[in-house]
């Protein structure tokens, strides 16, 4: 197991599409677990596509059960993923492992749903919604060679998509 | 490198400010850092950051043709500046109503007493000049959590100011 060097824009390896995986094999199991340790070992990763660290590949890890009152999967390998359905959006905040110091504000469906295959090739199904559903959008991304920069909204757009998903009304005492 | 300055330009709107601008600070030597600029009030606003290894006079010198051009006051204050260094913010306040006399005050001023730093404000007038309403949007990091903050403006909400506070959680992946 070893932590991998992660690439960072403008890296052209960044905005290439990567190819879909063939072999499951000890290999490519042994590099899902360098990639997971390799976003565990980044302040706060919760999500880390294999283009990061150069393979060309689409894998990647998502795993948001740090973060409190999220509804996640616990840690996700995704091979091959596919989203089949997005549903709603939501601005959210975005940084990225690829991209020191900056963090923007985009577009995300708040419920996906998504076929995946695992490190040995089983295929699942998930479906996903909020924070969990950002990471895995953002990752999936990364295998069609996009980074959140590419997606980037304005602070001043937020106000009227942000009532998408606004708290409900102030209680009236208190 | 040298020293950073903040320059800070205001004039009437007109097509070209930004590009005129960066252009001479660019012919000058000048390197630009983090920028805001927008339109206030038919009003152009820059607030610049840029190091040069001029002077404070040299830089104004050196913008003096555009602004003269442009019709722009400027200033130029040598600061201690430094990028890669942002702060993130983990909470987001909207705040909206009625415009009335004092809601700016009265609002950061809450906020500020319950531990709101604010990283960013952006505040609009829109409405009709018959029914104005008063927009604020405010980025900023919450020290003492963000039920402090709502609690601070509950007596604003009960005036009729509708507000939303909402943290941050940045993603990082
Ligand atoms: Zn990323």
């Amino acid at each position: 197991m070893a932590i991998q060097p992660i690439l960072h824009y403008p890296d052209p390896r960044l905005a290439e599409v990567c190819a879909p995986v063939e072999r499951f094999d000890d290999e490519l199991r042994s590099f899902i677990a360098d990639l997971e340790e390799t976003m565990r070992a980044g302040p706060g990763g919760v999500g880390i596509a294999a283009p990061q660290v150069g393979r060309l590949i689409r894998v990647s890890v998502v795993d948001v059960s740090s973060k409190p009152d999220v509804k996640h999967h616990g840690r996700v390998v995704l091979v091959n993923p596919e989203i089949l359905e997005w549903d709603g959006f939501a601005v959210g905040r975005e940084g990225c492992m690829s991209v020191p110091d900056y963090t923007g504000n985009v577009i995300r469906a708040e419920r996906i749903r998504l076929t995946a295959q695992d490190e040995t090739g089983a295929a699942h199904e998930y479906a996903m919604e909020g924070y969990e559903a950002r990471a895995v959008q953002h990752e999936i991304d990364h295998l069609d060679g996009l980074l959140f920069l590419d997606r980037l909204v304005s602070r001043r757009n937020d106000l009227f998509r942000r009532k998408v998903y606004q708290e409900p009304k102030a209680p009236k005492k208190d | 490198m040298g020293q950073w300055y903040m320059l800070t330009l205001v004039g009437k709107d007109k097509p070209g400010i930004v590009a005129r601008v960066s252009k001479a600070l660019y012919e000058g030597g000048c390197n630009l850092g983090e920028a805001s600029m927008f339109r206030l009030g038919g009003n152009f606003t820059i607030m610049l950051m840029a190091t040069s290894s001029k002077s404070a006079a040299e830089v104004d010198a050196l913008l003096a043709p555009v602004c003269a051009e442009l019709d722009l006051r400027r200033h130029v204050d040598p600061i201690e500046g430094k990028l890669h260094n942002h702060v993130e913010p983990n909470v987001s306040v909207t705040l909206f109503g009625a415009d009335r006399a004092g809601i700016v005050a009265k609002a950061t001023g809450a906020l500020a007493a319950a531990g709101l730093n604010i990283l960013h404000l952006e505040s609009d007038v829109g409405g009709t000049e018959a029914e104005p309403i008063y927009i604020m949007q405010i980025e900023g990091v919450a020290y003492q959590g963000i039920e402090a903050l709502r609690a601070a403006l509950a007596e604003m909400a009960r005036e009729g100011i509708t507000i939303h506070v909402a943290p941050i959680d940045t993603l990082i992946g």
